[in-house]
């Protein structure tokens, strides 16, 4: 109950100082006094109606249907998403390298490993936002692994980077779980806001649509305005089924609705989203804890959550990985806008530290820019 | 934000200062932890190295054998260099003579352009203006119902049509002149800084609007390439400063110096919140100050005035030094606290707050468990607690839907807090009372070096308050500064002073 004094004495420190400032300024210059916005504290709280009462299939036919599943066919082929995925990585990828490879470039020349290349390995690691520590401890393994290997030259140094790097991305599980014998399979995506959930489940929608699932989306971020008309916009690209709630209404509730739809109507996978938030905020992750809770309840069972990560978030990435696992239990982590000059390089803390896997990359804007995870190519991208 | 930025800062700032003399290798240990402090808040390498370099420089050369006080003077240094490279003033929004002014917005995907265009329609409507939102971004889904549906927010109109983003932005201003709007704010998609097509695109825009201000919607977590970004718009549209985003969480804002250095062009704006009103003009000037760990004072005497009712927070505070604070005034200001948004937010602009209780974990909604119990006295307990016994007690626990313990505690902080800050206000009173008749003597000055103006009806009781310094530029602690420091308010005697004891 310090919580008490501390409110106390923020009224009074206000009190005080508000007085202060006001018969200074009523000598001064007064300056207009802003409005407070009203409307935006007294947003209606709207409440999904009619949840719990209804039967699940009645429940589904509410549902908003943006298209039937058997809507199928209007997807593109799978043959040609499985074809382009690897050589399209590396090519996304080599397009950003430039400032990278630029200084690895010049280290891979040299005949010998000062001090100086040391520095600039270290630069460029912390560059590709790997961060001080990681980059640090990565060194330090490597002097050791130059000095037992008598490493002399620049090649060989950066050979032995990658090894090291491959090393310790390599020995994860990176599928994406199904389990059809427990009802249908649901995968939440949570994640700060803006990183890309909601295109992430258009995109992998789409995909697994076309590997022959069939797929629901719930659109459970009811906070972000027309967020749900995104979402069910994707849902017609793909041909996948919506459920959407209210704005305003309880996450958990659409996502809920969404499952026992899918189950009535025997849909095997449910990809349900979830508004952004960051993870200091107590309320909103106590939400998704409920939201995690609630999708486990009907009739499907969470075997994915993944959290949607912004491959030019920096050493803060590792901070929101570390909470929302705390929160929901991560098992994997989606790096998004990697087609960008920024290099993701915050997962390799992620993998080392939390040990959640990156799963998913998203490479661009299309329907089928998002692949799968492949550490190997990740390194070898990066040095490239 | 920037809280484990300040944390490592203070804590090497500190042992710098308790130093009488400082050798080189003092300054390079500490130099080295600023390092991997700034680094690990995503600061650009480049402008760590420079800035390293610019506070090793000086501090080693002449100014520090001069200085009596050589660590205090490194602070200074660190502070000055800070303030600099974050960049100087707060920016000023001048209005074209001939309306509309033009606001330009662009940015990465999912930096926040689409929130922030509708934030930035609001500030500026809270400054007088007749703001336009433009949807120009035709590329992700939904984006111009997002704008639609926070237009309708904060009653602004929003134009857009289904034709490409140049002839809509274009189409926009013309629309603007038709219907008297004097601002547009013109939000474009995400794009990212290395596709050319997009980046044209975003160039034909700035040409079709011409533009008074650009601004560049970053966000606070990003990482090392905030400076890459910074500098290809740059290039591309001419920036007019940056619109920094997310700061509400834990990210160390390193994106903010970083960009300044590289691009020279300042932060204007900050968002800080979900709500809409989360939004304002950035004071470079008092980041420095934050980031140092002293607090940003006016940051939140701002927020407080916009929220809070000036007679009444006074009134407040009067009643709480003469003992006579109820549960009912103390649930009247509650309800302006929580306006000015999360708890920990304000806390951590308040300096001389323990780093533990800023650290703590505040949920919000301890809040409005308060607030229920209290809700659910009778008018007659809230002005009188004593009236509260073992039935009442559990009377209210029920009602407010917690234990009679809880209720319990809460009424017997409650009055122990009372008793202290009555305490505080009678020692005050004394104190004032005893300077007061030196001052009646004619030989001595009031606590703070004014006059506190000899037989005024209302000494000021607040005097032995600890007020936090207002100058977030100074480097003193809290109370130092005359003016405003810790007895330094009999100014405020004449106005809304409080009653003698």
């Amino acid at each position: 109950m310090e919580l008490l004094i501390v409110l106390l004495l923020v009224v009074l420190i206000l009190g005080v100082g508000v007085s202060v400032v006001v018969t200074r300024r009523r000598a001064g210059m007064l300056e207009p006094p802003s409005i407070l916005d009203e409307t935006v504290a007294a947003e209606p709280l709207s409440i999904l109606d009619e949840i719990v009462a209804v039967e699940p299939v009645e429940t589904a036919s509410e549902v908003e249907t943006a298209s039937e599943v058997e809507a199928e066919s209007e997807v593109e082929t799978e043959s040609e998403v499985e074809t382009v995925e690897k050589p399209r990585f590396r090519d996304r990828l080599s397009k950003a390298r430039s400032a990278f490879s630029g200084s690895m470039g010049s280290i891979a020349g040299r005949s010998r490993i000062d001090e100086q290349t040391w520095d600039e390995l270290e630069e460029a690691l912390i560059l590709a936002d790997v961060g001080v520590g990681a980059a640090q401890d990565l060194l330090e393994h490597l002097r050791s692994r130059v000095k037992a290997d008598g490493l002399t030259t620049g090649d060989e140094l950066l050979d032995a980077l990658k090894r090291e790097l491959k090393e310790r991305l390599a020995g994860f599980d990176r599928t994406l779980v199904y389990s059809p014998e427990a009802g249908p399979s649901v995968w939440l995506f949570v994640g700060v806001n803006g990183v890309g959930k909601t295109t992430t489940i258009g995109k992998l929608g789409a995909r697994e649509q076309a590997e022959g699932h069939s797929v629901l989306m719930a659109a459970g971020d009811t906070f972000r305005a027309a967020a749900a008309e995104q979402l069910g916009m994707w849902a017609e690209r793909s041909g996948a089924l919506l459920v959407r709630g209210n704005e305003g209404g309880d996450p958990s509730a659409v996502i809920f609705d969404g499952v026992e739809a899918a189950s009535a109507r025997g849909i095997d996978l449910v990809l349900a989203d979830t508004a952004g938030r960051l993870h200091t905020k107590v309320n909103l992750m106590d939400e998704l804890r409920k939201v995690r809770r609630v999708a486990d309840k009907g009739d499907g069972t969470v075997t994915e959550v993944l959290l949607v990560l912004d491959a030019t978030t920096g050493q803060n990435g590792l901070i929101q990985a570390r909470q929302f696992t705390e929160a929901v239990e991560l098992t994997g982590v989606v790096l998004t806008k990697l087609d960008g000059s920024a290099k993701g390089g915050i997962v390799i803390a992620i993998h080392e530290q939390l040990g959640i896997p990156v799963k998913l990359v998203g490479l661009g804007e299309g329907i089928d820019d998002l692949v799968a995870f492949d550490p190997d190519e990740f390194v070898e991208a990066l040095f490239s | 934000m920037f809280e484990t930025l300040s944390d490592r800062f203070e804590s090497v700032i500190g042992r710098l200062r308790s130093k009488g003399k400082l050798t080189e290798a003092d300054v390079d240990d500490a130099l080295r932890e600023i390092r991997v402090a700034l680094l690990e808040a995503d600061v650009n390498i480049t402008v760590v190295k420079n800035f390293i370099g610019r506070v090793r420089e000086r501090a080693l050369g002449e100014e520090l054998s001069k200085a009596l006080n050589p660590g205090q003077q490194i602070v200074k240094i660190v502070n000055d260099e800070l303030t600099a490279t974050l960049g100087g003033e707060t920016i000023r929004i001048t209005y074209n003579s001939k309306p509309p002014t033009v606001v330009l917005m662009a940015g990465l995907q999912g930096s926040g352009k689409t929130t922030n265009s509708a934030k930035l329609a609001r500030w500026f409507k809270s400054q007088g203006r007749h703001p336009l939102l433009v949807g120009a971004d035709l590329q992700r889904p939904a984006a111009v119902e997002q704008l639609r549906t926070l237009g309708r927010q904060i009653e602004v109109p929003v134009f857009s049509a289904d034709t490409d983003p140049v002839q809509v932005a274009a189409a926009g201003i013309a629309e603007a002149r038709k219907t008297g709007r004097d601002v547009v704010i013109v939000d474009t998609a995400g794009r990212l800084a290395i596709d050319a097509e997009l980046m044209d695109e975003v160039r034909r825009i700035s040409d079709a609007v011409n533009p008074n201000y650009t601004f560049l919607v970053i966000d606070a977590m990003t990482g090392q390439d905030a400076v890459t970004t910074a500098e290809s718009f740059h290039a591309a549209l001419e920036l007019d400063g940056v619109i920094l985003t997310k700061l509400d969480g834990d990210a160390r804002g390193g994106a903010a110096l970083s960009v300044k250095e590289v691009v020279g062009r300042p932060i204007a704006f900050t968002s800080t919140g979900e709500k809409l009103r989360d939004f304002d003009l950035f004071h470079p000037d008092r980041l420095a100050g934050r980031i140092l760990g002293m607090g940003d004072m006016l940051t939140l005497i701002e927020k407080a005035e916009e929220v809070f009712e000036k007679d009444e927070a006074e009134a407040a505070a009067a009643k709480m030094f003469e003992g006579q604070f109820t549960f009912e005034d103390f649930l009247d200001q509650m309800q302006q606290l929580k306006k000015m948004g999360p708890l920990s937010g304000v806390l951590g602009m308040m300096p001389g707050i323990p780093k533990e209780v800023k650290n703590a974990q505040i949920d919000d909604r301890e809040i409005d468990r308060v607030e229920a119990i209290i809700r659910s006295m009778t008018p007659a307990e809230r002005i009188d607690p004593d009236l509260i016994d073992q039935s009442r007690r559990v009377r209210i626990a029920n009602g407010s839907g917690s234990d009679p313990a809880r209720v319990g505690e809460l009424i017997k902080q409650f009055k122990e807090m009372s008793k202290m800050m009555k305490r505080m206000g009678g020692m005050g009173s004394k104190k004032i009372s005893k300077s007061r008749r030196k001052a009646t003597k004619g030989k001595s000055k009031g606590p703070g070096g004014r006059t506190t103006g000899g037989g005024r009806t209302a000494p000021n009781t607040k005097a032995p308050l600890r007020l936090p310094n207002l100058d977030p530029t100074s480097f003193g602690m809290p109370g130092t500064k005359p003016d405003l420091g810790l007895p330094g308010l009999p100014d405020l005697g004449s106005g809304g002073g409080f009653p003698p004891r």
